[in-house]
């Protein structure tokens, strides 16, 4: 299996050439100059302070940070240097030099405070100055013992200081937002997490303000900042908890602000959830790779005792360079949640002598009894209608390897769909098609520098949190264009200096035919002006290295992945799918689709089946059972449809979560009708109250796995903290045992050798599966008071795995409903009132805010606090609501 | 106060080339300036090529008056080859260094001279948008700037197709905030820009990337208005005036304890003892004990320098730095610490704060020299002083830090004596009323407290 993992250094995959023409960079022009006599040679370019660091020579520094521009503002990297004069005499230069902001040049003469008594007398005066007003309270700040002003005044700095005079001090500390906190004292005005807000994240929300020494890094102040929002800013993108407003007078709002408290060299910034909890020196770290997204993001566990004390970007130059998104920072204690299960529950049926069915309470299980129960109920379900398996998106590839061959083996059925989400058949086909088996396709360097990316049913920003960071860079160094089909422009998408491809949900389709066609014409807007956009983007996407990014969402457009296919064919763009969840992308490689098996093999494949069927050795001809199922199997959908009906019995679950499907009232009702319920989870959760059988499994800080990431790169991470929990594979492993079926996979060691034989290198190569051809649907008609239904899940929402986290919640953006502002005179409601969505099933009052976007379209946040599209209303984007003006006194759903 | 001095029949020493229309009647007005031969030099020039008139000022020596005294025709030079698109002159009119007074003054009585010098620059070096930046607290000198601008327009000097030459260009004057700093050059665009004014990383350098990232030429005020006498009577009439390496004139400004204040356009190299003649000796016949040569970030001198030519070479090879040519005398009844430590709080009061050095050292610097002067110090206090100014000078971002430490380093080097006689009588040994202007109660010395910055 192709591996890389989170620690620095080993990205040693084989990136597979893969795309337009790979050239290796011509050897840049070299620089040769001396570092302490050492002479070195580098690309013209490199700066002194990053030469020094590859022979290994460090100088304190505190404003240098390698992934920001140069500052110069600390001067604490001071270094002597002389450079040769035209006759080629080495010359001193007169003052000492700021490394960070010195680039090499030939013959160059640098002197380090290893090897110049100016360059030490420089450091130390520097760091004397800087200490003259940082308040020294080590002992009980959260920076005291990994801290660079600490280390640094100690390595490069005097024993004792010699200021005995007033120290400036400021109220302390502000809270920037709920989960930032500044205290002005420590700050040594660095201006990493300005330049960081700037430069990376773009949602500058703290700048320096004052001058001399009361210079600080503050808060908007109207008085010093600038006030106006900048023209066509999406409004409304405001936190749920009490903010300061950031720069341009909005409240802040930043998914990202964590990497600041992390680059930070002091104890300036710090996060809410860590202030003084506890001590570097008493954490231990263990790397580890981010569950929230697929982007695969490198982190750094820090516990102690067993407690998960904080997480921080781990630096994977390749993946997530040195940041994470707030989620994946802050959103941990869900793993260790109250709820979370410990033991088997077993729940009773009694069968009356009339023959109703009576299901008792759950009831604490040993292992053994939970898992001969479960075996026994799901063998007899199999014989009956069928179990179909629902293995849910959030899973790492050795589990998701574990129920696609649980399903084949012991289950005998290709019923097994991860996808709780809208999804269909079409998608099947597409992943089977263009995706499952492919290795490692479109990376994020691919992206840094693409010279255009096209979005579409992917809100990057929210959806694959640094994804949008790196398409922010590129867009901003690199000149990537990037272009959105989506209802309106998000912040996100401004942010990229992106171009709106205005579409309702529905409709995607329209664009990429046009795309694919290239066309010239004006089509769309003619009073748009002289700018074409369809034609601009039909020329960017011909441009070799462009890619296509598209996310789940598709899924729900008909005939969406059939018209992207011919868009990527066209073009020639590359292309990758970008899902929400940590464990899709593993989950299609695993084989947890109806119609794919392990390695991108196609089930309606014989030789696929044969391939799969030798490494799992089940193809003895005296068994009736010989092989693997031979047809399609249902998707989750189509699962649960099944059981409602009857025609499935029972269902095996994995850390599913009713309200993540299209329609959870349905699932609810389908899992009642079933005649077993196994389910494997973490927490209690809706499903624990229809289950029959419950085996608790380890979240991933207590289980090693991997995840495959949506660039199709295997993530491994280790166990942080020791457990007595299993992971789901080991679970499945023992019941698969318990049912005399057994699979093998008690280990991670059994399930990647196994992996290894159908993956990457095993992976299928022969006939994939064809394109989805799939007749674009017209779309529906939008009556007077309705409008098609726009949503995506936002970063910070409702979802369970942010429970416990307060402080993050305080930083989600507070839930509105977006509409035009035809759509919503249409409907009579103004900005900053309450419209009121419904559908037959139910209501969603949120206020409106007025957006320039597509007419004829709502949007909600898909699972936000009072915004539950799926579980309220029932609906999925693309399909028709009712709008109304909405009044503040209840009648929810009435 | 300044004007008639400078008017007067010029005895020898005084060459009044920019003063010499200041003692016109409303001399500020565009009929005054055009009544005494204004804008010649820029019917001249638009007659030559701009790479002649490029030319002209580089034969002419003229060396940037704004204090560093980089050859100003030099720098036009380093703009590199047009690319179709803009580039910008920006008049650095931000006069705030302490002792320095010409350039308001300047603008004051003579604002045309400023807005020809202007338009020659701007057509010898492709700029079809000039700003002058002006600081923000001298109002009058901002509305006089405007009506001149105004004015010129009115005339056809500015906008579109000047003089009928068909060279087009636009004038806009901006009122800074009140920041030393924003005299730094980098710093003034950052804050031409709408940005906080801090001093901009370097490389790139204007020349190259300066306001709105394109090719910018910052040019002082006294540079810009010496260009179009330069340009009407030739380079060699300008180098026949003033040293080999400091040629022509420039205006020397004069204040303090001195009998007779202002503005005394001579040749460079002149000397103290020659200016002091014109304005009437020290105050009450009272001894001279230091000055500034160049605005208080440059060295002090004393009596000893009375000789001294007063030229770029001359000033720096006496261990100071000809600067703005602000001179500041005082007399034997100041004392030094105190001086001193005002120009200091000066600086930990315009210090930006973007490098560690300025911020801090200044920050310190100022407590250090208040002690020492409520005369609360202590014998080591002489050396923190010293090794602080060691660990500034040089090691800042820009040269503001530098500039704060002359004062400090020169002082205690001249006067050590009195440094220690504040800290071993524990008081200061001077009467502060004594070296007043006019008759006032001196405010006690303030030694900070706690919570107060």
């Amino acid at each position: 299996m192709t591996t890389t993992t989170p620690a620095p250094g080993t990205g040693s995959s084989a990136v597979a050439p893969s795309g337009g023409a790979a050239t290796p960079p011509a050897p840049a022009d070299q620089v040769t100059f001396t570092i302490d006599d050492i002479e070195m040679s580098v690309p013209k370019g490199t700066l002194v302070i990053r030469a020094a660091e590859q022979i290994g020579i460090q100088i304190p520094r505190f404003c240098d940070h390698p992934l920001l521009e140069p500052a110069g503002a600390c001067r604490q990297c001071l270094v002597e240097v002389a450079t040769p004069d035209r006759e080629g005499n080495v010359r001193p230069m007169p003052k000492p030099q700021a490394s960070c902001t010195l680039e090499a040049t030939p013959g160059m003469v640098v002197r380090t405070q290893r090897t110049s008594a100016v360059a030490d007398k420089a450091q130390h005066g520097i760091m004397e100055l800087l200490l003259i007003n940082h308040p020294l309270d080590c002992p009980v700040c959260d920076k005291g013992g990994e801290c660079p002003l600490q280390n640094q005044a100690m390595s490069n700095g005097r024993a004792t200081s010699r200021f005995v005079d007033v120290k400036r001090t400021f109220p302390k500390p502000i809270a920037v937002s709920t989960t930032i906190l500044l205290d002005r004292e420590r700050c040594v005005l660095c201006q990493r997490c300005t330049r960081f807000s700037q430069e990376i994240a773009g949602d500058a929300f703290i700048d320096l303000q004052k001058r001399g020494a009361a210079q600080q890094i503050g808060r908007f102040d109207e008085a010093v900042l600038d006030f106006a929002p900048p023209a066509g800013e999406a409004p409304g993108d405001r936190p749920v908890g009490l903010a300061l407003e950031d720069e341009s007078g909005l409240p802040f709002a930043s998914y990202f602000s964590g990497n600041t408290v992390q680059i930070c060299p002091v104890g300036a910034l710090t996060g809410a959830a860590y202030r003084f909890r506890s001590r570097p020196f008493d954490l231990v770290s263990t790397p580890s790779v981010a569950e929230h997204d697929s982007s695969g993001s490198a982190i750094r566990v820090d516990h102690r005792r067993g407690v998960v004390l904080r997480r921080l970007a781990g630096e994977d130059p390749l993946v997530n360079e040195e940041w994470i998104t707030d989620r994946d920072r802050f959103a941990f204690t869900w793993q260790s949640a109250p709820d979370r299960l410990t033991h088997p529950l077993v729940r009773d049926r009694e069968v009356a002598p009339d023959g109703t069915v009576t299901r008792g309470e759950l009831r604490p299980a040993s292992w053994a009894e939970a898992l001969e129960v479960a075996a026994d109920a799901l063998t007899r379900a199999r014989d009956a209608a069928g179990v179909g398996v629902l293995p849910g998106g959030r899973l790492t590839v050795e589990d998701a390897y574990a129920y696609a061959k649980l399903a084949r083996t012991w289950l005998r059925t290709n019923d097994v769909d991860h996808r709780a989400r809208a999804h269909s058949a079409e998608e099947a086909d597409f992943l089977a098609h263009a995706v499952a088996g492919s290795g490692l396709g479109v990376t994020f360097s691919d992206l840094e520098k693409a010279p255009a990316v096209l979005l579409v049913g992917l809100e990057a920003e929210e959806e694959a949190g640094v994804t949008f960071l790196r398409l922010r860079k590129g867009a901003l160094r690199h000149g990537v264009r990037v272009f959105s089909v989506a209802p309106y422009a998000s912040r996100g998408l401004q942010r990229m200096h992106g171009t709106l491809l205005p579409a309702a949900p529905g409709t995607e389709g329209e664009w990429l035919d046009g795309i694919a066609a290239g066309d010239r014409v004006r089509t769309l807007d003619e009073a748009s002006g002289p700018e074409d956009v369809l034609a601009d983007v039909s020329d960017a996407l011909r441009r070799p290295g462009a890619v296509i990014l598209v996310g789940e969402r598709l899924a729900a457009t008909r005939g969406g992945y059939t018209a992207l296919l011919r868009a990527a064919a066209a073009t020639g763009a590359r292309l990758a799918w970008v899902p929400r969840r940590a464990g899709e992308r593993g989950g299609v490689e695993a084989g947890t689709l109806p119609n794919l098996l392990p390695g991108g093999r196609p089930v309606a494949d014989p030789a696929a089946r044969v391939d799969v069927a030798t490494v799992w050795g089940v193809g003895a001809a005296d068994d009736p059972h010989a092989g693997l199922p031979t047809t399609a199997g249902r998707d989750a959908g189509e699962m649960l449809d099944a059981l409602s009906v009857g025609q499935l019995s029972g269902v095996l679950l994995g850390g599913l979560e009713l309200d993540d499907l299209p329609d959870p009232a349905h699932a609810r009702r389908a899992l009642e009708a079933a005649d077993v319920v196994v389910s494997l989870e973490v927490r209690r959760s809706a499903v624990t109250e229809l289950a029959d059988v419950v085996l608790p499994v380890a979240p991933p800080v207590e289980r090693e796995g991997a995840f495959v990431s949506w660039e199709g790169r295997v993530r491994r991470f280790p166990a942080a903290l020791a457990s007595t929990a299993m992971p789901d594979h080991r679970v499945l492993d023992a019941l698969a045992d318990a049912a005399g079926v057994p699979l093998g996979l008690a280990t991670v060691e059994a399930v990647r050798a196994e992996l290894d034989q159908l993956l990457d290198a095993g992976a299928w190569d022969g006939e994939r599966v064809p394109a989805p051809a799939v007749e674009t649907a017209e779309p529906p008609a939008v009556a007077p008071g309705t409008a098609v239904l726009a949503s995506w899940r936002l970063l910070l929402d409702d979802a369970r795995g942010q429970d416990g986290e307060r402080y993050l919640a305080g930083t989600a953006k507070r839930p509105v409903a977006r509409l035009s502002a035809a759509t919503a005179a249409a409907v009579d409601v103004f900005d900053g009132e309450l419209v009121r969505v419904s559908t037959d099933r139910g209501a969603v009052t949120l206020p409106v805010v007025v957006t320039d976007m597509v007419d004829h379209v709502v949007w909600l946040p898909m699972r936000s606090p009072g915004s539950s599209v799926h579980a309220t209303l029932g609906a999925v984007p693309g399909d028709v609501v009712r709008l109304e003006p909405g009044s503040t006194d209840g009648g929810e759903g009435a | 106060m300044s004007e008639q001095q400078t008017a007067r029949p010029a005895p020898d020493p005084l060459t009044p080339v920019l003063s010499d229309t200041w003692d016109a009647d409303r001399s500020w007005t565009l009929a005054s300036y055009l009544d005494r031969g204004g804008y010649a030099g820029l019917r001249a020039a638009l007659g030559q090529d701009p790479a002649d008139v490029v030319a002209t000022v580089k034969a002419s020596g003229l060396r940037g008056r704004g204090g560093a005294g980089f050859p100003t025709g030099m720098k036009w030079g380093f703009l590199p080859a047009p690319d179709g698109g803009p580039r910008y002159l920006v008049v650095n009119a931000d006069e705030s260094e302490p002792g320095t007074c010409k350039d308001i003054p300047l603008m004051l009585a003579s604002p045309q001279a400023l807005v020809e010098g202007v338009a020659i620059t701007s057509y010898a070096i492709g700029c079809h948008h000039a700003f002058i930046y002006v600081r923000g607290e001298v109002l009058h000198v901002y509305r006089r700037l405007l009506r001149a601008v105004e004015e010129a327009y009115e005339a056809g000097y500015l906008g579109t197709d000047v003089l009928g030459s068909g060279f087009d260009l636009d004038v806009t004057v901006h009122a800074g905030a009140g920041a030393y700093i924003c005299g730094e050059e980098t710093a003034l665009l950052d804050s031409l820009e709408g940005r906080r004014g801090q001093p901009r990383l370097k490389p790139p350098f204007p020349a190259v990337a300066g306001l709105y990232a394109r090719p910018t030429v910052v040019n002082n005020v006294e540079s810009i208005a010496s260009v179009p006498s330069i340009v009407a009577r030739g380079a060699d009439w300008f180098t026949s005036m003033g040293t080999e390496r400091s040629a022509g004139f420039g205006l020397f400004s004069l204040s303090g304890h001195v009998t007779r204040p202002g503005q005394y356009e001579a040749p460079l190299g002149t000397t103290l003892r020659e200016l002091l003649d014109l304005a009437g000796g020290m105050r009450g016949g009272k001894a001279l004990k230091f000055w500034t040569p160049g605005g208080s970030s440059t060295p002090l001198f004393t009596d000893a320098h009375l000789d001294t030519p007063l030229d770029y070479e001359s000033v720096a090879a006496a261990g100071s730095m000809l600067g703005t040519r602000a001179l500041q005398l005082f007399d034997e009844t100041t004392c030094v610490v105190r001086a001193v430590s005002r120009w200091t709080d000066f600086y930990a009061h315009e210090s930006c704060g973007k490098c560690t050095p300025c911020r801090e050292g200044t920050y310190w610097m100022k407590q250090v020299l208040a002690r020492i002067e409520a005369g609360q110090g202590t014998e080591a206090d002489l050396d923190l002083l010293l090794d602080t100014c060691d660990n500034i000078l040089g090691r800042a971002f820009c040269a503001l830090g530098d500039g704060a430490t002359s004062p400090v380093t020169s002082s205690i080097e001249l006067f050590r004596d009195e440094y220690e006689a504040h800290i071993t009588e524990h008081r200061c040994p001077f009467d502060p009323a004594a070296s007043a202007l006019f008759d006032h109660t001196p405010r006690p010395a303030r030694v900070l407290t706690a919570g107060v910055h």
